[in-house]
């Protein structure tokens, strides 16, 4: 009964899922260092790269609604293709922040660049880090490395809240900066929600490896 | 949730071939129980043991213990009544075929001395009806043999003769595995609507069939009982290693 052609489909669905998990890193990448850098150049390639990413998150759900209707997949399978299926959306969901930022940055070119109490690289850096270690954890099938993604999420949500603190006070104290520290504040808001993908990913590589559900807090 | 059958460290040989080994379970009352396993992994003698048909082959033997509600049925002296009260559905239906469905499904009363035939004919609309085959046979029941009906009916034809004797246990070994997905369908509604009046222990290989009908299953693998768990558990996230490779296609 071993069933050698469906577990070669379900490494062919890891395959595709990682493909498109490295563009949304990519496009995160790009798009911060667009910011950091000013160059619309990189803009526009974080905005092509999403309709590469966008086929791709149709291509995988196609596969894996294929591999539950063709092979009535159980136990770890099962979870296997449930995680992929719920990662799968928040990759492109990364992928639209990314596209957000670099929106924001094209933007900001109309206005003098400023210095913002803001520290967006080193946010991008932690976001991303926790985008990698969680798909670390789901190439390696590894549920502890998967957790610590979790404990990672409270810094980005910290700085985050610091950006809202600092640039609030900024447009209050210097209201000529108003329009880049809105600019930068949405920036920030997107990497904390980068962070919020790499958290569900992360708990779906708990789920798929150890059948834990940890989603909000909550451990079964 | 009662408790309809317990098992304690069952035993069963055929001849030297130590068949199961040490199986302990108790299978709740009301409600169906699934066993699943490769050929060989003892599922189907566990059953056959439940009921005392074991030890129908001369070179069977079994240890152990089988309570079905307050009775040790091995300390039981009549197996005939054993079986009476556990009723048993085999893979291939087996009807008499030269007695009309009528006949069939009032066999086993008639066996335990039952003339009445106002009672007989109510007994065996009633079967008829709980086994879901009521209203394909009721103008035809004296004339057709039950050998003249399709694989399906003929199934539950079996189901009513063994629900004519008023079972409390219901052992079902393979029961749609030789029948079309229609008649397959029919069979699990039927397990469904049944597992209110009765304990039922259904022995399957397919997976999907466990998880539809079956709250609780049994994994077997080499006359052992792997793991025994609420089905949903067994099919999503498996304790044992051995369970998950075997229902995931891991070996086989």
């Amino acid at each position: 009964m071993t069933r050698i052609r469906f577990h070669r489909k379900l490494d062919d669905l890891k395959e595709r899922l990682l493909v498109m998990a490295g563009m949304a890193e990519q496009a995160i990448q790009r798009a911060v260092e667009a910011y950091r850098v000013r160059d619309l150049s990189l803009c526009d390639l974080v905005v092509r790269s999403e309709i590469s990413i966008n086929s791709f998150e149709r291509e995988i759900d196609q596969m894996a609604l294929d591999l539950l209707a063709m092979e009535q997949p159980m136990a770890i399978d099962l979870r296997f293709i449930l995680a992929v299926i719920k990662i799968n959306a928040d990759l492109e969901r990364v992928g639209d922040q990314a596209v957000s930022i670099s929106e924001r940055v094209r933007d900001l070119q109309a206005f003098p660049v400023v210095d913002l109490p803001v520290d967006i690289p080193r946010m991008a850096s932690l976001a991303s880090a926790m985008v990698r270690k969680a798909l670390q954890g789901f190439i390696e099938a590894d549920a502890e490395m998967a957790t610590s993604v979790l404990t990672m999420d409270d810094s980005v949500d910290k700085l985050n809240d610091a950006a809202f603190f600092a640039l609030s006070n900024l447009i209050k104290e210097q209201p000529r900066y108003t329009p880049q520290a809105l600019h930068a504040l949405m920036i920030a808001r997107n990497l904390e929600r980068v962070g919020d993908h790499a958290t569900n990913i992360a708990e779906d590589v708990i789920f798929w490896v150890r059948g834990a559900d940890v989603r909000h807090h909550i451990s079964t | 949730m009662g408790v309809a059958i317990e098992v304690t460290d069952l035993n069963a040989w055929y001849g030297t071939n130590h068949t199961l080994q040490s199986i302990s379970l108790k299978i709740p009352a009301n409600h169906a129980t699934a066993l699943i396993g490769p050929s060989g992994c003892g599922k189907s003698t566990f059953v056959r043991c439940l009921n005392r048909m074991h030890e129908t082959n001369p070179i069977a033997r079994v240890t152990g213990t089988v309570r079905v509600g307050p009775t040790d049925i091995y300390a039981q002296s009549s197996p005939v009544e054993i079986r009476r009260r556990i009723g048993m559905v085999f893979q291939r239906p087996n009807p008499f075929p030269t007695m009309s469905i009528y006949d069939n499904v009032a066999s086993g009363l008639r066996l335990n001395g039952y003339r009445n035939r106002k009672i007989l004919d109510e007994v065996v609309e009633r079967s008829l009806q709980q086994a879901a085959l009521w209203d394909e046979v009721k103008s035809d029941l004296k004339k057709k043999s039950g050998a003249s009906l399709s694989g399906g009916q003929q199934q539950r034809l079996c189901i009513a003769r063994a629900l004519a004797v008023d079972p409390e246990v219901m052992l079902m070994d393979e029961p749609a595995s030789a029948l079309d997905p229609v008649s397959t369908a029919k069979i699990e509604d039927l397990i469904f609507q049944l597992k209110s009046q009765y304990t039922i222990v259904i022995v399957t290989h397919n997976m999907q069939q466990a998880a539809r009908v079956a709250e609780n299953t049994g994994f077997f693998l080499n006359g052992k009982l792997v793991e025994f768990d609420a089905t949903h558990k067994i099919f999503t996230n498996p304790t044992d290693k051995r369970t998950e490779d075997y229902i995931t296609g891991r070996f086989g």
